[in-house]
């Protein structure tokens, strides 16, 4: 005897059908749309948008109304509320990426990474001069804000984790508190305690320690998340083999966590790289290569692209500036990529 | 005989138990809290030294710092400082105008788009959405600055003059001389914009936390979405969206670049946001810092100070609507 065995079916599942009708719904609207623009008032791009969008949630608000109920109808609205909400979140990005892509792609050419701007202005062809100071700027200021913020950041993360003491729940409160401190604050604040008082000088130390404040709490909160994804059995295991405290985070906790304290470290600089009030403020900006934070002023990327931008005004200038927010796009898509790619891979 | 021997050798001499740490350990310990306190030092260091800095004009403007709208630097013929007067009043209504409107259009958006991804988005396009949205959280202002500048001030003033040729009757909307450019209406988009991915992570993340047994108890009861979210997700998750809302206030609040490159920053009180002059705080630090002498300058430490307490307050509040309610629910 032949038994059948039944396909498995799910009925509740839009049908293709259904999708179609929505479809050709969403296509009369647009038609709708441009007989709207045509013949009333509306104009251009955006009543377009805005007449397309209201014509056709109304069709599939009737759609939906006659097929089943008002309930259904309902839902069908919010649906295409979150659609646009989704749709106006993206057009921004693709918009900037796009811009940045379209108009950076001028401002970029081989000499730049060997050049400086000392000989060049910023209104000169775009051939002429480069950033090269501002690229060593950027990675000094920024390598030196890491050596301050990465212990101060682990450390904070490791009370939160493993202290757990007494304070932990302010300190994390702080924590989150200094994350929302202004970035001009984090400059004036670095110049009220060291540039005016003490050092009379702006250099590009005093823009890594504005940009410090700026990290800390990046870091400290994702190595936070990151420990507390360690299995505490682990730690246990640490503990019931004889080890010390201190053995057992230096050689259990921290090494299962290394990925993950990377991330803390990526983002961390992925959020200071573009950081632009401090640097205006402290660390003096300059278009001659230094390779010393610890004296004379220092070039950085963002300040590169604001000189080009403020100061200049020609064609070549807003090039030199795409150019120069191109690179620095790329480097925080590759950070953030990089970030993404190691916390995916499970911790341990 | 050697059974019992072995045996005495075997079973160790009894010995105490502490709980006390070792010296390794109470060094690790010591050093670590000193760590953790970090952010209290720094936090208190930044209040402690913009006091300092900013005591003296503080000390002479008193309230007037922050009620009068007046920032003067008269000098006399051989460039001494004659009379000086400062007043913050109308750059903090610069700042609380676009940041509000930052949150008014921003937040609504930024909400739907968290419900869409929680609720509607599947998979790997669930995926890629929020690895975008959360890059873009990471792009920097002075980005989303100049592309508000050279992109997005064109359409935004065709919106800005619909605005006031259809709603021009309400004061709020009416303008003194037709200049739509640079407006704090522009720069509140601008934010509104840069609060978005902010906003929509922390709601993204609120909804995830909806526990599901109450979502599928309403599917089961044959809620449709729009049922389910308005009877489960919104009244577990409205504390923590209103935090996400108050985070992205303070971050739009704060923010100097970008305002700075969209606003045309003059010192006035400006109600008429469709008009093209205004400031905050910020952006008023940034601006005069260049050329201030000493007493200016303890001015403007004395303006960051009131932008650290204000924002450290709106942090504070969301801080708290956020974990009570994101954390455990109702």
């Amino acid at each position: 005897m032949q038994s059948t065995i039944p396909t498995p079916q799910t009925p509740w599942a839009t049908s293709i059908q259904q999708r179609l009708n929505t479809a050709g719904l969403i296509m009369l609207g647009a038609v709708l749309a441009g007989v709207a623009v045509k013949t009333t008032g509306l104009s251009g791009k955006l009543g377009f948008a805005t007449s397309f969008f209201f014509i056709a949630s109304l069709l599939i608000f009737i759609q939906q109304l006659r097929l089943r109920d008002l309930q259904a109808a309902k839902d069908s609205l919010l649906s295409s509320f979150a659609s646009l909400a989704i749709v106006l979140t993206l057009i921004p990005i693709l918009s900037i990426v796009g811009t940045v892509v379209v108009k950076g792609y001028k401002g970029i050419h081989f000499g730049m990474f060997a050049n400086d701007m000392t000989m060049a202005s910023v209104n000169d062809p775009v051939t002429a001069g480069g950033l090269l100071h501002a690229l060593v700027g950027t990675i000094i200021m920024v390598g030196v804000a890491l050596m301050i913020s990465f212990p101060i950041g682990l450390l904070t993360a490791l009370y939160l984790t493993e202290i757990r003491g007494k304070l932990a729940r302010p300190i994390k409160f702080l924590v989150q508190a200094m994350s929302g401190v202004p970035s001009i604050v984090a400059g004036l604040f670095i110049l009220s305690i060291l540039v005016i008082p003490v050092t009379q000088e702006l250099t590009g130390l005093m823009g890594s320690l504005a940009l410090s404040i700026l990290m800390i709490p990046t870091i400290a909160r994702t190595a936070e998340e990151m420990l507390l994804l360690i299995p505490n059995e682990l730690r246990e295991a640490g503990v019931a083999l004889g080890a010390t405290q201190w053995r057992t985070v230096s050689g259990v906790v921290v090494p299962a966590a290394k990925s993950g304290l990377v991330t803390a470290v990526i983002l961390g600089i992925a959020r200071i790289i573009g950081e632009t009030a401090p640097i205006l403020l402290v660390s003096g900006g300059a278009d001659a290569l230094n390779f010393n934070p610890a004296s004379g002023p220092m070039g950085s990327l963002p300040f590169y692209i604001w000189k080009a931008f403020l100061t200049g005004g020609t064609e070549e200038a807003y090039a030199r500036a795409w150019g120069g927010m191109l690179i620095l796009l790329i480097f925080i898509v590759v950070l953030f990529s990089l970030a993404r790619y190691l916390s995916g891979r499970k911790v341990a | 005989m050697t059974l019992m021997e072995n045996r005495s050798a075997a079973i160790p001499a009894p010995r105490e138990i502490t709980t006390k740490p070792r010296r390794s350990d109470q060094i690790f310990r010591a050093v670590v809290t000193l760590g953790g306190m970090s952010s209290l030092v720094i936090l208190g260091l930044i209040a402690l030294f913009l006091s300092i800095k900013g005591f003296n004009v503080l000390k002479v403007e008193q309230l007037s710092f922050i009620t009068e709208s007046k920032w003067e630097v008269l000098q006399d013929g051989e460039g001494k400082i004659a009379e000086s007067t400062f007043g913050l009043a109308a750059m903090l209504i610069g700042t609380f105008l676009s940041a509000f409107i930052a949150v008014i259009v921003g937040v609504p958006i930024a909400v739907l788009s968290a419900l869409y991804l929680t609720f509607y988005a599947r998979g790997s396009v669930k995926k890629f959405l929020v690895s975008l949205i959360d890059l873009m959280a990471a792009f920097p202002s002075l980005l989303f600055g100049f592309w508000g500048f050279i992109v997005l001030m064109g359409s935004a003033e065709y919106w800005a003059k619909l605005l006031n040729k259809y709603l021009g009757f309400i004061p709020l909307f009416d303008v003194p001389a037709p200049i739509f450019e640079r407006s704090p209406f522009i720069a509140g988009i601008v934010l509104a914009i840069m609060i978005i991915p902010i906003v929509t992570a922390i709601s993204r993340e609120i909804f995830d936390q909806t526990p599901l047994d109450r979502i599928q108890a309403a599917y089961a009861l044959g809620a449709s979405k729009l049922s389910m979210i308005r009877a489960v997700v919104i009244p577990y998750g409205r504390g923590g969206v209103v935090g996400g809302a108050m985070l992205g206030l303070g971050r739009a609040m704060g923010e100097t670049v970008a305002v700075y490159t969209v606003l045309n920053v003059v010192y006035q009180i400006n109600w008429q946001v469709l008009f093209g002059a205004g400031g905050n705080v910020a952006s008023l630090i940034l601006l005069k810092f260049g050329e201030a002498g000493p007493e200016e300058v303890d001015a403007l430490m004395a303006a960051g100070l009131v932008l650290f307490l204000l924002t450290l307050v709106v942090n504070a509040i969301s801080d708290i609507l956020i974990n009570t309610f994101g954390k455990k629910g109702r």
